[in-house]
């Protein structure tokens, strides 16, 4: 049941997709080619001296040891941040699947957070957790639990990963929700008149019906966490105390708008990009092979 | 085509957020406008606002128009992207830690000495203190950057603190080791978490702003001792960090330990920890003598300043301590003509006027920059109603400026700063010891000069 348009000639096509290829190519395109540029030059920060220098970025990235700590970094932050907003979310949306009296107020409730911007989330979680102003903070610290997360790495890493997945959590909650109610009910009726019992049925039934949503939800989970996070650990922590939330995004920007070192934080960028291309292939394949089958 | 057009638009929008409405474009249409870009907040944006009115209402052909472009950091990279965008304001406020690259712009900006030749208006170096004018200065005397707002480390500390730790309010602490033994009895007998007293707050006894700066740049300064080599870098690009000799990792260790036994505590980076001290939760605060305006407006104690601690077994006679604070850089576009920049230096004249350089002293707590200016306040008996208020000049002007308290040359010392801090962090939370930290932030540090020469030398 396929229905296809084809239109005649080529420029009636061409002109059709023009306006997205002119985007690709202002928006995507023409910066990523700057980016690759810069990224084999060293320049000083006003642009006045530029000399092509080849690899020499990339080498001095791949043997400088704090940027393969921050690698490392960013790949725990992921895995927590993605561990986190998925099990709270998966938790909450079977909670919300259920029938439950105030059901559309509930889920309105938890979509909310969605919509906050991360500098005005992260001002709260400040005013939450700051060790001198915060409420949390401060009722922590008159207890006796030595709270500082600027001058803690580990608190301060606790503090990114917590206020980054439950910015995550709502998006989750909605792919997690729309999944639980594409399972058919005869399925689960089915399962229950064989005696299959809460979690027996939960894991055995309706997780492997939900596998596509959870796959598709850890790739987009992880690219959040590695590149949309900015906003949040910049508000919060600048990166420390010391390195200790520094992820590979913030050095970027660290590197490039603070110290103005526009080579090595371009051979970032390219980096980075690299990372996005593979993860993207990654789901491309998988999606695909699905709807094959 | 199409998309070039498209493409400068959005940059030039990026570049001039401050599309003016209207109705000031009409008025604004027969006078030359300079666009005045700088880092001030609180008091002291208000302070600006104030200075731009004044002017503009002394003159009718000229008018001054401030934006506010963030902090110090961020003002220094919109300026730089706002140049290769073509859109460079006509005087950016550099801080002077940014003076090292900015020297290295060439082309991007206009040197004072440069723009007093090119508008034959008269900018004479000799009225300016030499602890400001050096080091803003080439190794020839010749002005760079315009000196404007200038300030020193200072040590503020919290009067009803010390008498309630049954320490004399009037005599602050002269040396490290007094400040150390201050700082562990007001730990003992007033930090002490009683609620009724603090209003909830958490009482610290000691804190710094600017770590890197007043720890370890002053520092340096005032006990005679490198902090880079080759005269901190004004005599050449292949300068090397020194900072982690005996007596600065003494004073490292000494606040590690007093931080360890909670008489001091690292409340962040830069001037975050300013609202510690005024908001009462602190005694001791050492910070930038700019603090002061917020500080009067804030503070529901009694408070005084003193100057920064020297320690007697490295230096008997200290030196002065060195400028923090910004200067005023002029920069170019392809397109600005001379009238505007007659107007700059019309306006940096303006600024320069005892009358005017005083005012903005009194106003904020920045030193004035002329002598005039400084003369102009004795004058008016400003330090006998204020009394602490020229704290700040005198430790500028202690001893004869030697090549170790002249100032910082190096270039990207913002990003050696950070260093500074993650490296002083790490040894804070316990991970490494003071000369693991200093040798550490050396090592990295020259590293980073290194790739600074390259960049400017190619």
């Amino acid at each position: 049941m396929e229905r296809r348009t084809i239109f005649p000639g080529r420029a009636f096509p061409i002109l059709l997709v023009l306006p997205q290829l002119l985007l690709t190519f202002v928006f995507f395109l023409w910066p990523a080619g700057q980016a690759i540029w810069s990224s084999m030059t060293r320049a000083d920060p006003f642009g006045i001296r530029t000399t092509f220098v080849g690899t020499e970025n990339f080498y001095d990235l791949f043997t400088d040891p704090l940027y393969r700590d921050s690698i490392g970094r960013t790949l725990v932050f992921c895995v927590a941040v993605s561990v986190l907003s998925m099990g709270v979310a998966l938790l909450l949306a079977v909670c919300a699947d259920r029938e439950i009296r105030g059901r559309g107020w509930y889920r309105i409730m938890l979509i909310w957070p969605y919509a906050v911007a991360p500098a005005v989330a992260a001002v709260l979680w400040i005013l939450l957790l700051h060790p001198q102003i915060g409420l949390i903070g401060r009722w922590l610290n008159r207890h006796g639990v030595p709270w500082d997360y600027k001058l803690n790495g580990l608190q301060a890493m606790s503090v990114v990963i917590g206020a980054s997945a439950w910015k995550q959590v709502s998006y989750n909650f909605i792919f997690f929700l729309a999944g639980l109610q594409s399972i058919p009910r005869a399925v689960i009726e089915a399962a229950r008149m064989d005696g299959a019992k809460g979690w027996f049925r939960f894991r055995t039934m309706v997780l492997p019906l939900l596998m596509p949503t959870v796959f598709f939800l850890i790739v987009v989970n992880l690219v959040y966490a590695a590149f949309d996070t900015f906003g949040t650990i910049q508000a919060l922590t600048q990166g420390g105390p010391g390195k200790a939330t520094e992820t590979l995004v913030v050095k970027v920007f660290r590197d490039g708008l603070i110290n103005l070192d526009v080579g090595g934080s371009s051979a970032q960028s390219v980096v980075l990009m690299l990372g996005v291309i593979v993860l993207t292939a990654v789901q491309f394949r998988f999606l695909s092979r699905r709807t094959d089958s | 085509m199409h998309r070039r057009t498209l493409l400068a638009g959005a940059a030039a929008l990026a570049a001039s957020p401050a599309a003016l409405p209207a109705t000031a474009w009409a008025q604004a249409a027969s006078k030359t406008k300079v666009v005045f870009w700088h880092a001030m907040t609180g008091a002291n944006g208000d302070e600006i606002n104030r200075i731009a009115r004044d002017f503009n209402a002394s003159q009718s052909g000229v008018e001054v128009e401030p934006i506010f472009k963030g902090s110090y950091p961020e003002t220094l990279t919109a300026a730089i992207a706002a140049w290769r965008a073509g859109q460079a304001p006509h005087i950016a406020q550099i801080y002077e830690v940014g003076t090292g690259s900015m020297l290295a712009a060439g082309p991007a900006v206009k040197q004072v000495w440069q723009l007093a030749q090119d508008t034959g208006l008269k900018i004479d170096p000799a009225t300016y203190l030499p602890a400001v004018r050096g080091y803003y200065s080439l190794v020839d005397g010749r002005m760079a950057s315009m000196p404007f707002n200038s300030s020193t480390g200072v040590m503020w500390y919290n009067k009803d603190a010390f008498e309630m730790a049954g320490l004399d309010p009037e005599k602050a602490p002269v040396t490290w080791a007094e400040f150390a033994t201050a700082a562990r009895a007001l730990k003992e007998k007033w930090a002490v978490p009683t609620m009724a007293k603090s209003g909830g707050q958490e009482l610290m006894a000691t804190t710094t702003s600017w770590f890197a700066w007043i720890q370890l740049e002053e520092y340096s300064a005032i006990h005679n001792l490198p902090f880079a080599t080759k005269a901190d870098g004004f005599e050449g690009l292949d300068t090397e960090l020194k900072f982690n000799a005996a007596p600065q990792v003494k004073q490292l260790q000494m606040l590690l330990e007093l931080a360890r036994d909670g008489a001091f505590k690292y409340t962040g980076r830069d001037n975050t920890p300013d609202p510690v001290f005024y908001s009462g939760q602190t005694a001791i605060g050492f910070g930038s003598s700019a603090g002061r305006a917020d500080i009067v407006r804030n503070a529901k104690f009694k408070w005084a300043a003193a100057m920064l601690p020297y320690d007697p077994a490295v230096i008997q006679q200290p030196n002065n301590t060195i400028i923090g604070g910004a200067s005023l850089w002029t920069m170019t576009t392809p397109t600005r003509k001379p009238e505007e920049y007659k107007a700059v230096a019309q306006f940096l004249q303006f600024l320069a006027q005892p009358e005017n350089d005083t005012l903005y002293h009194q106003h904020t707590g920045y030193v004035p920059v002329t002598l005039g200016g400084y003369e102009l306040s004795q004058k008016q008996g400003y330090y006998e109603k204020n009394p602490g208020a020229d704290i700040a000049i005198k430790s500028l002007t202690r001893g004869t400026v030697t090549e170790n308290s002249r100032g910082l040359r190096l270039g990207r010392l913002p990003e050696i700063r950070n260093i500074v801090y993650e490296e002083v962090e790490k040894a804070l939370q316990g991970q490494q010891n003071a000369q693991a930290a200093l040798d550490s932030a050396v090592a990295r540090g020259n590293r980073v000069l290194r790739e600074f020469e390259k960049s400017v030398r190619t």
